[in-house]
């Protein structure tokens, strides 16, 4: 387990090196905090749409910083050689993928805490309210999808060698589930034979990213989603992570590493 | 520590809108052509149409509190509610049983999913209805041409946010990009009715929009023959309450050659006359 840890340290620090990072958290900052200062018909009591941006640009940087940092791990590890001395440790490949999962996911998870943070300044500073169990949870639901799709991101490492590559093609998968997954099989209903099957097939067989955006729920203050609700959405996401982590150590075990 | 062209580009993007936002409104009193065209019109160019319907379809989205259908659910492409909402309309049994888009759940991925999901149909109040607002702002932005902008949001100011003032600018700056355009002028005169109180204004701008309304072609009168009831019904109202009962019958009868429920205006007619008879023939009184 301290192998893993420490490959995992390895991960963030990268992740503070890096400016990538920084550049979208000033980025998110600056236009939030512009779009937030535009007075509309003289009411400062207007908020909602300063949270829809902002929480619009968290997920899109989350997005960026788990799939773009993921995607580079191993490539990067086999570009410079070092996945041999690290290999030779000894560290088996199994431990070599755990702890570059959970470093680009604990990675981003301090970012996402950032970034959460200066939303909660930012609109509590205007509404004067600050619904933390909200925030905990919408930042929890978000985490546990970012977990999916690190590991995602980590198998797309595997089958292909360029990491730009992995990035548009997972950032091109997540988007696609975020913005259609969920309305699959109302589009299965209105297709005919064979395509009726194959929608439904992916509609069962593709992780719902989509439960794990509470955004509207922060945004119009609807309120908690129930705790038994969040647990097993959490499951289901720890399912398909232990999917795709096993499936990237299936394919990593038979690769040869020489490039 | 080496930058990424791509994140200092991104870093320099980001400065530019930053300072474009803070510096639009006084750049507007640095030139003359700032005075027809805002920064849309000048980033955008006529293309900026495209974003005003999606702009005031957010309005309606946040005046749903996010329960709204997405392009997937099937649902009959009716009048936006906010737009219902400033004509007076309300919710009956029937209608909300037709926005129930979501139906029952499909299977267990719907149903589960719909724990995480706004599933309720509610409309905004408690001067919550504010949350709208900077998309009707930027909806008249992206098309100044786009006439119920104008008449939705000062509707919202004035009957929900008490804000006569911010409407009645945001109208006079319709009117200023429409001019002659009843439903503006309609909306003006409901402002100086009920809020001002201000009867002379009213009828006068009211008579105004009719003028504005007679002046459309046949068919586009057809079209609006709602705008000639609610113009003609509010003048009619105004009269009877200033005392000029006999102007307020000519005007619900004009309401009633359009209306949909003309009984219902012979109802207050009715009234009216019973309001005449009973009042004492100046010839009979007595002088004291």
């Amino acid at each position: 387990m301290n192998t893993i840890w420490a490959l995992a340290g390895i991960v963030i620090k990268e992740l503070y090196r890096r400016k990538d990072f920084y550049v979208l958290f000033v980025l998110t900052a600056l236009i939030t905090i512009a779009t937030g200062m535009v007075n509309f018909f003289n009411d400062p009591k207007i908020v909602r749409y300063v949270k829809d941006i902002c929480l619009l640009l968290i997920w899109i940087s989350a997005l960026l910083i788990a799939i773009v940092t993921t995607a580079r791990q191993i490539p990067a590890e086999r570009e410079s050689r070092t996945i041999f001395p690290l290999l030779a440790k000894p560290v088996t490949r199994w431990q070599v993928i755990l702890g570059k999962f959970l470093g680009c996911w604990l990675a981003t998870g301090i970012a996402l805490f950032v970034f959460y943070l200066f939303f909660a300044v930012i609109t509590g500073s205007r509404e004067q309210h600050w619904p933390w169990l909200t925030y905990l949870q919408a930042i929890w639901l978000q985490w546990a999808m970012l977990a999916v799709v690190i590991a995602l991101s980590l198998l797309g490492s595997i089958i292909s060698a360029a990491p730009s590559s992995t990035t548009t093609i997972c950032f091109i998968a997540v988007a696609g589930i975020l913005l259609v997954g969920g309305h699959l099989n109302t589009v299965a209903l209105h297709q005919s034979q064979p395509l009726q099957t194959i929608f439904y097939t992916i509609y069962f067989l593709i992780p719902h990213l989509e439960w794990f955006d509470i955004r509207d729920r922060v945004i119009y203050d609807w309120g908690l989603v129930d705790w038994l609700d969040c647990v097993l959405a959490t499951l289901y996401a720890a399912a398909y992570t232990g999917l795709f982590l096993l499936l990237t150590w299936f394919g990593f075990r038979r690769k040869s590493l020489n490039t | 520590m080496k930058a990424s062209p791509y994140l200092v580009l991104a870093l320099m993007l980001a400065v530019c809108f930053t300072l474009a936002s803070s510096l639009e409104p006084n750049a507007a009193l640095w030139s003359n052509r700032a005075k027809s065209n805002n920064v849309f019109s000048l980033l955008f160019g006529d293309g900026r149409r495209m974003f005003a319907n999606e702009f005031f379809t957010m309005a309606d989205v946040y005046f749903h509190s996010g329960y709204y259908p997405s392009i997937f659910d099937l649902r009959e492409e009716g009048t936006k509610e906010i737009v219902a909402e400033s004509h007076g309309h309300t919710d009956s049994p029937e209608d909300e049983l037709k926005e129930d888009f979501l139906g029952r759940p499909k299977d267990w991925i719907d149903r589960f999913g719909r724990h995480f999901r706004i599933t309720e149909h509610t409309h905004l109040e408690h001067s919550h209805e504010r949350e709208i607002l900077p998309w009707l702002r930027l909806a008249a932005d992206m098309d100044p041409q786009m006439i119920e902008t104008y008449t939705v949001g000062a509707y919202f100011l004035c009957q929900h946010l008490k804000q006569p003032q911010e409407a009645e600018a945001f109208l006079h700056e319709g009117l200023r990009n429409n001019p002659g355009n009843y439903e503006i002028l309609f909306g003006l005169g409901r402002l100086y009715y009920q809020n001002y109180h201000d009867i002379d204004r009213a009828r006068n701008v009211w008579q105004l929009a009719l003028n504005c309304w007679m002046k459309q072609d046949s068919a586009l009168q057809k079209e609006n023959k709602l705008g000639f009831e609610e113009i003609t019904v509010n003048l009619a109202s105004l009269e009877r309450e200033a005392g000029n009962y006999q102007d307020a019958i000519n005007w619900f009868q004009a309401a009633q050659k359009v209306s949909p429920a003309p009984d219902a205006l012979q109802q207050q007619i009715d009234e009216i006359k019973v309001k005449i008879a009973a009042q004492p023939s100046p010839t009979n009184s007595q002088p004291h």
